[in-house]
């Protein structure tokens, strides 16, 4: 367990470096995507259409954040609950991406699929979102503008704190750490 | 009889729906001040520390604390010596929303056809729970409920064979399977009796009792103890990395039911414990 500081998109390499029950802070460029967003983008894959976003390397954030006040970034934005995500990730998974952020478990087929791909999964403090958007640094619409909140956002962060909860071994970080604290 | 403006009831529900999405009540506070005194974990620590600090970033910013800005759910108590002029209650409860929510920044979570999927663009309907009282005041409790840990609650109708310790083992159930999901440290509320609507109603109710309050009733207040202590010993801990603050506090409502049945709901909430008050 360390800290580490990362460049996202990941550079080859970088995403198996992370290990369960790393804290991570990451900087560079993320995208936004959650339930709509995803039901898209697996309706484009399915009809063999492009995606939005070319997902080679980059990491998406479970987010639908508040609107910004005027002269604000962005609003609140913290990770929402990933596995409403898990039926359409390994197909994101196998079309290049490499890393997620969210909150709370994934299921047995995504956490294989991170092993397969040598991808990593981690999450941010649910419920802290005015504190995570200070770590936003910009923001910008890509994509399903219609979907509001729902839509697809680039965002640039800086030193972005996250929890490495499943890595590229196998490993699970919530079942190791709640293991050490139950008397149950 | 008290006349009460339609307009006024806009303008108060407007209001409330912004605080309780900025200033985090000070129970919910001062409860997390009291677990960080107690947590052994130190990741669990930290992550309560960075608790109090999104409170007091969401209050000086004018920033909800947390993205999701809820379900608006009301608890209204209306003397029945209240006349209301110039519209329909719910319908100043739904204006209020859609100007609180709108001159607040906050976010619409509501979709209109749960098949079919379009935002509503201004987070109405709320929820709305009505209760004629005596006297002629209208008493108005607003929480703003999170999806995460909604998602999460859970129903059981239990026979009466299963009996307390049945009971227990669903909470525990419950709070175990939702892990990290509805983001703990969790405020439990649990309606045990009634029938098949009411045991839910009455777990959501619990909810808006301040954290840290017990139960008039000296055997709940004796069995929301006991399940708290419980409930902090599966370690699932703050964000389910571990640690003893899995609850900041457990609320049971009770309620008498059918020679045939035991119901009981679980309704978790969030850390985010999102509830507002006025009375006009
Ligand atoms: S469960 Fe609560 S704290 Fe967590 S994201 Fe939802 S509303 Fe926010």
């Amino acid at each position: 367990m360390s800290e580490k500081r990362i460049r996202v998109p990941f550079d080859p390499g970088a995403a198996e470096s992370l290990k369960s029950g790393d804290t991570v802070l990451l900087s560079g460029t993320i995208y936004t995507a959650r339930d709509a967003a995803h039901k898209r983008m697996a309706e484009q894959l399915e009809n063999g259409e492009a995606l939005p976003v070319d997902l080679e390397g980059q990491v998406i954030y479970y987010v639908g954040p508040t609107p910004a006040r005027p002269g604000e970034v962005i609003g609140s934005a913290g990770p929402t609950t990933s596995s409403r995500m898990d039926a359409y990730t390994p197909a994101l998974l196998s079309h290049g991406l490499k890393g997620m952020i969210g909150k709370g478990y994934r299921s047995r087929e995504v956490i294989d699929a991170i092993q397969k791909n040598n991808a990593v999964y981690m999450v941010a403090i649910g419920g802290t979102g005015a504190l995570l958007a200070r770590k936003i640094t910009a923001s910008a619409l890509v994509a399903y503008e219609d979907l509001g909140t729902e839509a697809i956002r680039r965002l640039e962060v800086e030193d972005f704190p996250c929890i490495v909860i499943n890595d590229s071994e196998g490993n699970d970080f919530y079942e190791s750490s709640q293991q050490s604290f139950s008397n149950d | 009889m008290k006349v009460i403006q339609y307009t006024e009831i806009v303008d108060e529900v407007s209001r409330i729906c912004q605080e309780a999405n900025f200033d985090l009540a000070e129970d919910v506070v001062n409860a997390f001040k009291e677990s960080v005194k107690t947590e052994s974990s130190a990741a669990g620590k930290s992550i309560l520390n960075q608790l109090i600090e999104n409170a007091d970033i969401a209050t000086s910013n004018r920033v909800p604390m947390c993205q999701d800005t809820g379900v608006s759910v009301f608890l209204v108590k209306l003397g029945q010596d209240c006349h209301i002029t110039g519209g329909r209650l719910e319908d100043a409860i739904n204006e209020g929303v859609r100007k609180g929510y709108d001159e607040g920044y906050l976010r619409y979570s509501i979709v209109d056809d749960p098949i079919t999927r379009k935002n509503t663009g201004d987070n109405t309907p709320a929820v709305i729970h009505i209760e004629l009282v005596e006297g002629d005041t209208l008493d108005v409790q607003m929480s703003a409920k999170g999806g995460g840990a909604e998602n999460m609650s859970a129903m059981k109708m239990l026979t009466p064979s299963a009996g307390l310790d049945g009971v227990k083992d669903f909470i525990m159930k419950t709070v175990k399977e939702a892990g990290p999901n509805a983001c703990p440290p969790l405020v439990v509320g649990i309606g045990i009796g009634g029938n098949f609507e009411v045991a839910p109603y009455l777990a959501k109710k619990s909810l808006f009792r301040p954290v840290g309050e017990r139960h008039p009733d000296k055997d709940i207040a004796a069995l929301e103890m006991e399940l708290h202590e419980a409930v902090n010993r599966l370690g699932i801990g703050p964000q389910g990395l571990g640690g003893d603050t899995t609850a900041l506090d457990i609320k049971v409502e009770t309620a008498p039911c059918h020679i045939a049945a035991l119901p009981v709901a679980v309704n978790l909430n969030c850390h985010a414990s999102r509830h507002k008050h006025f009375v006009i």
